[in-house]
């Protein structure tokens, strides 16, 4: 696997008798792409949400390369590298395309205190939002407003967003959801591509036992806030246990 | 003299509960802040103080305290026709505008007093004098004042029983903690919340005609009422009922106590007292 | 973008026609609506401050009165205390230096909020700066305020002129060079990085945080600069009023405020100063003409709230793109 981008041990979260996260241990190796499957209220949301910073554990560890992030704030995860995409892509509405990644580089490199210079001044800021849209397949769009991009692009502009902090590490929550079935394919090939290029570790939550086969190195299983199974893609698939649980198939 | 603070603070807190009161019912249910809330409590006092007026020396007193209650009808009234021309139209717009609305409303308001009353001072204290003065641990009090008490304090029971124990009143609760899901219940919102503004006009309008008799109405009368109970709100919670009293407590123990204290700074120290609850408990009180 | 490619744009084009006809106002307008004019700048340069709070932060202030004030009796007590030291360019920094404090202070409570609690919180606020000044009359003048007289400026000192004729004269002037640098000075504001970092937080506050904009620290920054602009209005406003009362520290002059940004548009950035400019010839000539003034201006921003929602400019620019199209 490799040197360890996240190791995450022993991670608890409940909420009064509901045991979301229930001593949760798992790491993510750098530059593997991980699925998180399960059925609802299976607690994945719960962990993408501890480990972003969103939420707090109750108890464990969360080490992100060699710093101890289990109680860092949402602001320093961002700085060392953690970023995340949300399952109703979470967007600047009124901004357009373009500045929705512009302003996370401008974010990214120091530079929102400025406050006089018109953006636009910014050329190689400006080029690398253009880059980066182009490596996500969008950049003929860069003028609309988010509102007018179809489901599929709102949720590769968000995933855009989290691309251009570097981030070493993405979670994504979802990045298929509400999208069209025809175009699922075409928003993870566009996603996962550039997550490749750039050798970022990954932690995406899916449903779609397809794409989970198709994009991801390993699958992690969770159910009722436990890691029940993990292994390659085709092993889980042929495991009857999960399958089990995780679909009611059975014998 | 503590017991006279004590009292005197009891006295304001009863006021400032009764408009603070229906602020709060209106913003909890319709999350729509009244800034013509005061104009509302001016009406009422106007009204009052003239009905008394108009009754003249000679009338006897089972007129003079219901008569007292024509302020409140008014101020209801004054509210039922707001809602209806203003405040419904405003139900899908943004803040600024709902905010702004009330704000023209006031303007208008404090004109349309000017208009029907004239400029001048209205002078009602019959109600106040019949009653003379008692007397507490030895020391004189005036009986109004506590007829004031008891009244905010009749009123604050009915709202409560009404908001917990009858159904309209569970609606309107369901509606201000979670308006999107009473809406999906199939509650009428719409008409709630004309409900809950004429209620909440009432109040405002109730106050106006309790304080009327101590002092005269006049222009403006609704302006500094109107900004205690706005301190009320912070510190008690938007939209909380158990935060407008124990606000309207806070607010009026501080005022009365603050006034023998430290007159110069009576006010500075309501500032600060919110402050330090603000920082601490950034919601308010009870706020959500 | 080149220097050459932004003064050929038609916008550039414009302003430099509009500033080209204020600099010959003085010979156009009576004294009297050019003096009106002056207030009108003074509220246009306070909205700006205002409007950067509103229209690009997304969070609605009832109190902005306190800084307008704030500008205005730092004036008036430098007058009143520091006689020698009663000089434009000591006056205007000082103005600046206490509507920093204050807005420093009433920041720091008011960004924890947005909304109604956020509006409802700064009205009350600034309440406290109306009371002050009403305890405290024997610093501040109480409601009888306090006097500002004329003030040199720049080594020019103004004895026995009176004031009508300095401000028809070199204060035009020097307001209207105040104005065209804070209009540039906020025009670069709202374009620059952190003009975007302002809109994204207003957008989406959760994701603004998760790209890395501390979101109350920016806040806080937006309510300083909001403040200190109009406290400088307030400052000018002051010279043209010749007296400062408690007034413009009341809540319905802070709605007035609001009133003005919404009366012109705050979604574009020049619809705040159309505001100002109307609002100021509305009001002042509803005053002369009835005493119900009040319900004249309270029954204006009703049917402009119902009818007009995104304000005279935004009714023109959505009026110029029904003809474009």
């Amino acid at each position: 696997m490799g040197f360890r981008m996240l190791i995450a041990e022993d991670l608890k979260k409940y909420f009064g008798d509901v045991k979301a996260v229930d001593d949760v241990s798992f790491e993510i190796g750098d530059g593997e792409i991980v699925s998180l499957v399960g059925s609802n209220g299976a607690g994945k949301t719960t962990l993408v949400n501890l480990i972003s910073g969103y939420l707090m554990p109750d108890t464990g560890k969360i080490t992100f390369g060699d710093s101890d992030i289990t109680y860092a704030s949402a602001y320093k995860r961002i700085k060392v590298g953690v970023g995340r995409s949300f399952q109703g892509a979470s967007l600047f509405e009124t901004a357009t395309v373009l500045d929705n990644v512009r302003t996370a580089l401008f974010s990214r490199y120091g530079k929102i205190k400025r406050g006089l210079l018109p953006a636009d001044r910014y050329a190689d800021i400006r080029n690398e939002a253009l880059e980066i849209l182009n490596i996500f397949n969008i950049s003929d769009k860069n003028n609309l407003s988010p509102k007018d991009l179809s489901e599929g692009d709102m949720k590769v502009l968000d995933v855009a967003i989290a691309f251009a902090l570097k981030s070493k590490l993405l979670l994504l929550d979802e990045p298929t959801s509400g999208v069209a079935t025809a175009d699922k394919f075409k928003v993870m090939d566009t996603i996962v591509s550039a997550i490749r290029k750039e050798n970022i570790s990954t932690l995406i939550i899916e449903h779609d036992m397809d794409i989970v086969t198709d994009y991801s190195d390993r699958v992690l299983v969770m159910h009722e806030g436990k890691i029940i199974a993990e292994g390659k893609p085709n092993e889980i698939m042929e495991s009857k246990d999960v399958l089990t649980t995780l679909f009611g198939i059975g014998d | 003299m503590w017991p006279i603070y004590i009292l005197n603070g009891l006295y304001f807190a009863a006021l400032i509960f009764l408009i603070s009161l229906g602020l709060n019912i209106i913003l909890g249910v319709m999350g729509i802040l009244n800034l013509a809330h005061g104009s509302l409590y001016a009406i009422g006092a106007f009204m009052s103080a003239w009905m008394i007026v108009a009754l003249g020396k000679g009338a006897p007193m089972f007129l003079i305290y219901p008569s007292l209650l024509s302020g409140v009808v008014l101020a209801a009234f004054f509210g039922l026709f707001m809602e209806y021309f203003l405040i419904r139209p405003m139900y899908k717009r943004a803040l600024e505008y709902q905010l702004l609305i009330t704000f023209g409303a006031l303007l208008l308001l404090e004109d349309v007093i000017k208009m029907i009353w004239g400029g001048e001072a209205y002078y009602a204290s019959r109600p106040f004098d019949v009653l003379g003065k008692i007397h507490i641990l030895g020391n004189p009090y005036p009986a109004y004042f506590l007829l004031v008490m008891i009244m905010a304090l009749i009123a604050g029971l009915l709202i409560w029983i009404f908001m917990y124990k009858t159904r309209i009143g569970v609606m309107l609760r369901a509606i201000s903690l979670d308006r999107e899901m009473a809406t999906a219940l199939g509650l009428n919102i719409h008409k709630m919340g004309t409900f809950a503004f004429v209620l909440g006009s009432a109040l405002a309008g109730l106050a106006g005609a309790l304080v009327v008799p101590t002092t005269p109405a006049l222009l403006g009368f609704g302006m500094e009422p109107l900004i205690l109970a706005f301190i009320v709100v912070v510190i008690g919670g938007l939209g909380s009922l158990k935060g407008a009293l124990a606000g309207s407590l806070i607010v009026g123990q501080t005022r009365s106590i603050g006034i023998v204290l430290f007159p110069e700074i009576e006010l500075a120290l309501l500032f600060l007292i919110a402050a330090v609850i603000l920082v601490a408990k950034p919601e308010g009180l009870f706020g959500r | 973008m080149g220097l050459k490619k932004v003064i050929t744009r038609p916008k550039f084009i414009i302003y430099l026609f509009v500033i080209l006809a204020l600099l010959f106002l003085p010979r156009i307008l009576s004294t009297f609506n050019l003096i009106l004019f002056e207030y009108g700048l003074t509220f246009a340069i306070a909205v700006l401050g205002f409007n950067l709070l509103l229209g690009y932060t997304g969070l609605l202030s009832f109190g902005h009165g306190a800084f307008f004030a704030a500008g205005a009796y730092g004036v008036a007590m430098i007058a009143k205390y520091f006689p020698g030291l009663y000089s434009m360019e000591i006056l205007i920094p000082s103005a600046l230096l206490v509507s920093f404090i204050i807005s420093a202070i009433f920041g720091f409570l008011c960004v924890r909020h947005t909304r109604i609690f956020f509006a409802i919180l700064a009205l009350a606020l600034s309440m406290l700066v109306y009371a002050l000044v009403f305890k405290f009359y024997y610093i501040t003048g109480g409601s009888d305020g306090l006097y500002v007289k004329v003030p040199s400026m720049f080594g020019m000192t103004f004895e026995g002129i009176r004031r009508p004729q300095f401000l028809s004269g070199i204060y035009y002037y020097f307001l209207l060079g105040v104005f065209v640098f804070s209009f540039i000075i906020m025009k670069g504001i709202v374009n620059s990085p952190f003009g975007k970092a302002l809109q994204a937080l207003r957008d989406n506050e959760l994701r603004a945080e998760l790209i890395g904009i501390r979101v109350r620290r920016y806040r806080l920054y937006v309510f300083i600069i909001s403040g200190m602009f109009t406290g400088l209005g307030g400052a000018l406003w002051s010279f043209i009023n010749g007296h400062v009362t408690p007034d413009v520290s009341h809540w319905v002059f802070s709605g007035e405020i609001v009133y003005m940004t919404l009366l012109g548009g705050f979604a574009i950035f020049e619809g705040p100063i159309i505001g100002a400019m109307i609002f100021t010839f509305l009001k002042l000539y509803a005053m002369g003409s009835t005493e119900y003034w009040m319900f004249i201006i309270g029954i204006t921003l009703i049917i402009l709230v119902l009818l007009l929602p995104t304000g005279i400019a935004g009714g023109f620019k959505k009026l110029a793109d029904r003809i474009r199209e």
